[in-house]
C-alpha cells in the first residue's frame, strides 16, 4: 500500500533562549494508508514534535513531509490551516473540549470550516457521536462528562470531517485503564473499519499494543520498529 | 467566505460567552474605562453647562455698550450724560409708552457665603434701570415682589439663592454698611442673571457713593439694527464706547473659561485614557493567556488567525462599549443638572448647571471605543502568531 506519511531527513530546531536545540535529527519515516502507529520513547525523545510535524502544527527546520501527496513543510499558516481542516482530526491527551459549548457544538466546530448547511452540519454531528456511543450526551456541555465521554466528544470532533488521517497525542493518559482500553477499541475500530490512518503518541506500552506498528523514539532519531501480526 | 463568517461567528461567540469566567480581570477594562468616561463627560458637562448659561443670557437683538477697551462690565465706566445718549440711538426700541427700552446698570460686589463650602464668595448686584424687565423679557419673578425705587431692596437669582447662604425672601443682607431687604426672587431662564441679586440702579449708585454707571443694555427694534446702532455710537465724538451684540458680548466671556474647562477635560481625559487603554492591554493579554489553549485548539483544527484577532477586538470593543456606556450614564445620573459656580467675568461667581448632552455622552463612547480597540490591538496580534504547538503543549 502507498505510504500516506512521508518524512525525509527531517531535522527539527527550537530556540531556547539564545541556544539551538536539535530535538530531531534527520527523521526518515513512511507510514503507509491505514496504518495504525503508535509512537514510543521516553520523555523528551521528541515524540510529540514529530506527531506536531505530521500533524501540520509545526514546520521542520530542514527535510521533507508530505502527507496524502503534499508536501506541508512547504505550505503557509493560513493554507496549512485549510489543509489540517480537510485532511487531519485531532485528539489531544486533556481533550481540549471548549468548556462552554456543549458537545454537539464542539463537534461540530470543524464543520463551521466547510460549506455545509447547518441542517447537514447536524446531521454529521449526530453520525459522528453516534460513532463514538454519545448520541444521548449531545447537550451536555464538557464539565457534565466523564474522561472517558469526553474523550469520546473528541474523538467525534475529530472524525465528523471525515479526515484521512487522525493525529493522537496521548489519547489515554488522563483515563484509568478500562476507559483508556474502550478509547483504544474505539481508535482501533476506526482504523479497521472506516480505514482512518491512526498516529498516536504513547508513554503506555498497552496502549501501543492497539497498533499495527510501533515506532521508538530516542533522543530525536528512530531506534526500532515493530510490527504486529492483524489479528 | 460563509466559512469565515461561521469561524468569525463561532470563535466571537465563544470567546464571548467566556468572558464571565475572567469576570475580575474583565472588570478592571470595564471600571478603567467607566472611570475616564465618566471624568471627561462631566468636565465637558461643566464646560458646556458653563457655555450655555451665559449663551442663555444673551439675544443677538439686544445690545450692551461699554466704555471703550473694557473687557467686561466691572472694567468699564459710563457717565450719567453718556448713559443718557445711548438709548436715543437709531435703532433702539421703544415700549408702549414712547420710551427707550434700555438700561443703564451698575455692577457691585457682595460678599456671601456659600452652602456648600461654607467659604464667601462674590457675589453680583446688578443695579438696574426701571425698564430692566422689559428690557429682559426672561425674567419672571418667582416668589416675592420687585423692588421699588429709592428703597434699598433687591431681588434674588433663583440660582443665587441656592448656592448662596443670607439671601432667603425677607431676609437682610448688609451691603455697604446699608441693610438690604430681600423682596423677591427670580427665574431668568437659566441665564447667567440668575446668579446675580438685582435692586435699583439709583438706590445701589447710592449705597455704593457713586455717580458712574458701568454699562448700557438695549433692546433693538431687531437684529439688524445692531449696525445702525452700533455705527451711530462709534462714530459720536462725545462718546467712546465699544458695541457689542449681547450674545457676542457673552460669548467672549465664556470663552476663557469654556477653553480652559475642555482643555482639562481633554487632558485629564486623555491620561486618564492612556491609563485606561494600558488597563486594557493588560487584560486582553490576560484573557489571551486565559484563552491560549482554546485558542490553539481551534487553530489546530483549522480555523485562521483573523477570526481569532477579530474575536480578541470585538471582545475589547464590547467591554470597552460597556464601560463606555457605565460611564456616560454615571456622568448623567450624578452630574447632570448639578449646579455648581465659578468666577466669572466681573470677579463675581456665576451659578451654572452641568449638562450631559447626547453628544457628550457620544464623544465619552467615541473615546471608549479608542481605548478598546487600542487595548486589543496587541493581544489580538499576539493572539493570531501563538505558536499552535507550544500553545498545546503549555496547556
Amino acid at each position: 500500500m502507498a505510504a500516506i506519511i512521508s518524512l525525509r531527513n527531517v531535522v527539527k530546531r527550537y530556540l531556547r533562549g539564545k541556544q539551538s536545540v536539535e530535538v530531531l535529527h534527520g527523521i526518515d519515516l513512511d507510514i503507509e494508508t491505514g496504518d495504525f502507529v503508535a509512537l514510543m520513547g521516553p520523555s523528551g525523545s521528541g515524540k510529540t514534535t514529530l506527531l506536531n510535524l505530521i500533524g501540520g502544527l509545526d514546520t521542520p527546520s530542514s527535510g521533507e513531509v508530505s502527507v496524502a501527496g503534499v508536501r506541508i513543510d512547504a505550505l503557509g499558516g493560513a493554507r496549512l490551516a485549510r489543509w489540517r481542516a480537510r485532511n487531519v482530526g485531532f485528539v489531544f491527551q486533556f481533550y481540549n473540549l471548549l468548556p462552554q459549548l456543549s458537545a454537539q457544538r464542539n463537534v461540530e466546530l470543524p464543520l463551521l470550516l466547510t460549506s455545509l448547511s447547518a441542517a447537514q452540519r447536524r446531521r454529521n454531528v449526530q453520525a459522528a457521536l453516534a460513532i463514538v456511543g454519545l448520541s444521548d450526551r449531545a447537550h451536555h456541555k464538557p464539565s457534565e462528562l466523564s474522561g472517558g465521554q469526553a474523550q469520546r466528544v473528541a474523538i467525534a470532533r475529530a472524525l465528523v470531517s471525515d479526515p484521512t488521517l487522525l493525529v493522537c497525542d496521548e489519547p489515554t493518559g488522563d483515563l484509568d485503564r478500562a476507559t483508556a482500553d474502550e478509547i483504544l477499541g474505539l481508535l482501533q475500530t476506526l482504523n479497521r473499519e472506516q480505514g482512518k490512518t491512526v498516529v498516536m503518541v504513547t508513554h503506555d506500552p498497552k496502549a501501543a499494543e492497539f497498533a499495527t506498528h510501533q515506532l521508538y523514539l530516542d533522543k530525536g532519531e528512530l531506534v526500532s520498529r515493530s510490527t504486529k501480526a492483524v489479528a | 467566505m460563509a466559512g469565515l463568517a461561521n469561524q468569525i461567528a463561532a470563535v466571537t461567540v465563544n470567546n464571548l460567552r467566556s468572558v464571565p469566567q475572567r469576570a475580575g480581570v474583565s472588570a478592571v477594562i470595564v471600571i478603567g474605562i467607566a472611570v475616564t468616561v465618566a471624568v471627561l463627560v462631566s468636565v465637558l458637562a461643566m464646560a458646556t453647562g458653563f457655555g450655555k448659561t451665559l449663551a442663555n443670557t444673551g439675544r443677538e437683538d439686544r445690545a450692551i455698550v461699554l466704555r471703550g477697551g473694557s473687557q467686561s462690565e466691572l472694567a468699564s465706566t459710563l457717565s450719567r450724560e453718556n448713559t443718557l445718549t445711548i438709548p436715543d440711538a437709531r435703532g433702539v426700541r421703544r415700549s408702549a409708552d414712547g420710551k427707550p427700552i434700555a438700561s443703564a446698570e451698575m455692577v457691585g460686589i457682595v460678599s456671601l457665603k456659600q452652602k456648600a463650602t461654607g467659604t464667601k464668595a462674590n457675589v453680583t448686584l446688578r443695579g438696574v434701570g426701571p425698564k430692566a424687565f422689559d428690557l429682559r423679557p426672561e425674567i419672571h419673578l418667582v416668589a416675592g415682589r420687585l423692588f421699588q425705587p429709592a428703597v434699598r431692596e433687591l431681588i434674588v437669582g433663583k440660582a443665587a439663592l441656592g448656592q448662596f447662604e443670607g439671601v432667603d425672601l425677607g431676609r437682610r443682607v448688609t451691603i455697604h454698611d446699608t441693610e438690604w431687604t430681600v423682596v423677591g426672587v427670580f427665574d431668568s431662564g437659566g441665564g447667567s442673571h440668575e446668579s446675580e441679586l438685582m435692586a435699583d440702579a439709583e438706590t445701589v449708585l447710592s449705597a455704593y457713593r457713586r455717580n458712574l454707571f458701568q454699562s448700557a443694555t438695549v433692546m433693538l427694534e431687531s437684529r439688524q439694527a445692531f449696525d445702525a446702532f452700533k455705527d451711530q455710537l462709534t462714530t459720536d465724538p462725545t462718546l467712546s464706547v465699544d458695541v457689542k451684540r449681547e450674545t457676542e458680548y457673552y460669548a467672549e466671556q465664556s470663552k476663557q473659561l469654556s477653553r480652559l474647562l475642555f482643555f482639562v477635560a481633554y487632558i485629564v481625559g486623555g491620561i486618564m485614557a492612556v491609563g485606561a487603554v494600558f488597563g486594557a492591554l493588560n487584560t486582553m493579554y490576560s484573557a489571551v493567556s486565559a484563552r491560549a489553549l482554546e485558542i490553539a485548539t481551534l487553530r489546530a483544527i483549522g480555523f485562521g488567525a483573523l477570526p481569532v484577532v477579530i474575536s480578541v477586538f470585538v471582545e475589547a470593543l464590547a467591554l470597552a462599549l460597556i464601560g463606555g456606556a457605565l460611564g456616560a450614564a454615571a456622568a448623567w445620573i450624578f452630574f447632570n443638572g448639578s449646579s455648581v459656580n465659578t468666577l466669572g467675568s466681573n470677579f463675581t461667581q456665576v451659578v451654572f448647571q452641568l449638562t450631559v448632552t447626547p453628544s457628550l455622552a457620544m464623544s465619552g463612547i467615541v473615546l471608549a471605543c479608542i481605548v478598546g480597540i487600542l487595548g486589543g490591538l496587541f493581544p489580538a496580534i499576539r493572539a493570531a502568531r501563538l505558536p499552535i504547538a507550544a500553545a498545546l503543549r503549555a496547556g
